[in-house]
């Protein structure tokens, strides 16, 4: 598998919130390095500081001591603007529950990162058209979420996420809302971005099974990184 | 960016048609009273000059009797001296600055053409009367001198006294029985329609004023004499040298009031258009308070707005808007709505305005610049408002937007 140049680097990262005697630590001097290309699940009991990482490697947040760098930008210095920038240029999210706009159709919702991009109206219709078809919503395009089944919303978040051909993809539990049918279908596309556009994914899951679907598996517990192993085997 | 910005804003709007109606409300009563309170002022203002003009321009009215005002009209021990033919005669001798004098004494009388009758408002007068009174002649001829000094049966008739008796047809020749004497109608005056006070100003029939005073009046008094002033006098001037004569020729001491008043026409005209604009000016500001009301109603939507939307504000956050497209978002659409509500509230104000120049029958003015300035009032009215709730907006964390339920 694609095992390119550091993407994602965390040099002894600490997030923490508080004052004095109520001071706690998200993270405690965090050392992480995810590659090109690779597909990484996260794990960790809640509290354990996945979704704090998580934040910070999708430029949402940025550490209270220590370096996040991106693709060699040392992101965590950076100012909102800036790390909005970042994140419309190089970065797609998917979450669990979906986020996507309401009563506002597919094509719309997928086009909303390439209005922030400042591309022109019939190209951003195209694009977002081909995103839908990559992942295989043709002929739903002009659906509202309410009128598609939460795999559907789902591919439309993910349209969303890769229409601007991002570097990373962040998954927030990404099937945390969805049945086991449709856990795999989405899973299997996940999968076939990361290998088909070469991109690089790190995704949050509860699931073992899902994260099995991943070739690395990092835990988190109290704010290190209890566990970092590469799966064998896909599932 | 703008215009896909107003694009959404509009679409946002289209998608809450109830909240985006209701707060439209607000601005859209708003204006539509600052558009009406104003467009119906200035429609009055017009009304009021136009018809005191109707009463001639540059007049000078006078009339016998202490003037009204400060001291009161005059008391018990002053018997009221009529106006005579040594006044007017001494007007037509030393008055510099005019345009025309002339004598008038009216009455309401009984008008008879065979079997129809009629109540007019019946002058004496001479034959100045109609230039001093901006007034015409549709057809037929003025009095002539030795018809107005000998008092010749001959009248003048206003367009109402006409179609109670000829309808449609020519008067010119016929005789009409005023008051138990009868006079050759030789001209039909120019119809100058109603006063704002409703009184109809082509019921009148004008006659020499020696006939009036010998067969109608029964004495040889004056009522009132009209002084035009011609066009380089300016009327206060004028109503100065008339005092001068009338006091020298009625032998009043210096230390004796007049026990005559003049009205100067045009100054009642400006007293009265400037009342009408003061209160169109009230009523605008209170009309005004409204839109201030409306333009709070905009921002308490769009707080309710950003709250509702904080959800969708994380998304646009997280995907890569920067704060100023959040900002620009909200205030776009707060601008749009205020705007859109400005708009209809033109449509209303000027339909209002329209419907009431048609039952008050005043002239309906509306002014491209209050109708300018109630869209400029309206858009900023939005942006001022929706300044506030946008920026809440703009400044959210995305990772708290994005777990707000």
């Amino acid at each position: 598998m694609a095992s390119g140049a550091t993407l994602i680097g965390f040099d002894k990262v600490w997030k923490s919130y508080g004052q004095g005697e109520a001071r706690v630590h998200a993270l405690a001097g965090v050392d992480l390095a995810i590659r090109r290309g690779e597909f990484v699940a996260i794990m960790g009991p809640s509290g354990s500081g996945k979704s704090t990482a998580m934040n910070i490697i999708g430029c949402l947040d940025t550490p209270t001591a220590g370096t996040y760098s991106f693709e060699g930008i040392d992101a965590g210095r950076l100012d909102r603007n800036r790390r909005a920038q970042l994140r419309n240029l190089y970065v797609g999210f998917v979450f669990q529950g979906y986020n996507l706009l309401p009563r506002t159709t597919a094509a719309e919702n997928v086009e909303l990162p390439l209005i922030y991009r400042g591309v022109g109206a019939r190209e951003r219709r195209g694009l977002a058209m081909q995103a839908l078809a990559e992942v295989g919503l043709v002929g739903r395009e002009h659906h509202t979420p309410a009128e598609l089944s939460g795999g559907q919303q789902q591919r439309v978040a993910i349209a969303r996420a890769i229409v601007t051909r991002p570097t990373l993809l962040v998954a927030d539990e990404p099937t945390g809302n969805l049945d086991t049918a449709r856990t795999h279908e989405i899973m299997e596309l996940l999968t076939q971005l990361n290998t088909e556009l070469g991109l690089t994914i790190a995704m949050v899951t509860h699931e073992a099974d899902v994260a099995g679907y991943a070739q690395r598996t990092i835990r988190f517990l109290d704010g290190h990184v209890a566990l970092d192993t590469a799966n064998l085997e896909m599932a | 960016m703008i215009w896909e910005t107003v694009r959404l804003s509009l679409r946002s709007i289209r998608r809450n048609v109830l909240r985006s109606f209701l707060t439209l409300l607000g601005i859209v009563i708003g204006v539509a009273a600052v558009i009406a309170m104003l467009t119906i002022g200035s429609g009055t203002t017009e009304k009021v000059k136009s018809d005191i003009s109707k009463l001639g321009s540059n007049l000078l009215v006078i009339r016998s009797g202490r003037p009204a005002g400060p001291g009161g009209p005059g008391g018990l021990d002053q018997v009221v001296r009529p106006l005579g033919d040594k006044d007017l005669a001494a007007l037509a001798a030393h008055l510099d600055g005019s345009r025309a004098i002339s004598p008038a004494s009216q009455k309401q009388v009984r008008v008879i053409f065979g079997t129809e009758s009629l109540t007019s408002g019946v002058t004496g007068t001479d034959s100045a009367y109609l230039d001093a009174r901006d007034w015409k002649l549709v057809s037929g001829r003025p009095f002539s001198d030795s018809e107005t000094r000998s008092g010749t049966g001959v009248c003048l008739i206003g367009e109402t006294v006409r179609q109670q008796f000829f309808g449609a047809g020519d008067p010119e020749g016929e005789i009409i029985r005023v008051n138990r004497t009868s006079c050759k109608i030789i001209g039909l005056l120019e119809p100058k329609g109603y006063t704002g006070f409703g009184q109809d100003q082509d019921n009148v029939v004008l006659m020499p004023l020696a006939a009036y005073q010998r067969r109608i009046a029964g004495n040889r008094d004056i009522e009132s004499i009209y002084v035009a002033a011609d066009d380089g006098t300016p009327t206060t001037v004028l109503q100065q040298r008339v005092e001068d004569i009338l006091r020298d020729t009625r032998r009043i001491t210096p230390d004796r009031d007049d026990d005559f008043s003049i009205r100067d026409m045009t100054q009642i005209a400006d007293a009265m258009a400037s009342a009408t604009t003061t209160m169109t000016g009230m009523l605008g500001a209170v009309a005004g308070v409204s839109l201030l009301v409306g333009g709070i109603g905009i921002m308490n939507i769009m707080l309710v707005s950003v709250t509702e939307r904080t959800r969708e504000i994380g998304i646009r956050l997280a995907i890569g808007a920067h704060e100023k497209h959040i900002l620009i978002q909200f205030l776009v659409e707060a601008t749009v709505l205020s705007l859109l509500g400005g708009i209809i509230g033109i449509l209303i104000g000027l339909a209002l305005a329209g419907l009431a120049s048609v039952t008050l029958t005043i002239p309906f003015a509306p002014s491209p610049a209050v109708i300018l300035l109630a869209v400029g009032f309206s858009a900023l009215i939005g942006m001022v408002f929706g300044f506030f709730p946008a920026l809440r907006g703009a400044r959210l964390n995305p990772i708290d937007a994005l777990r707000h339920e």
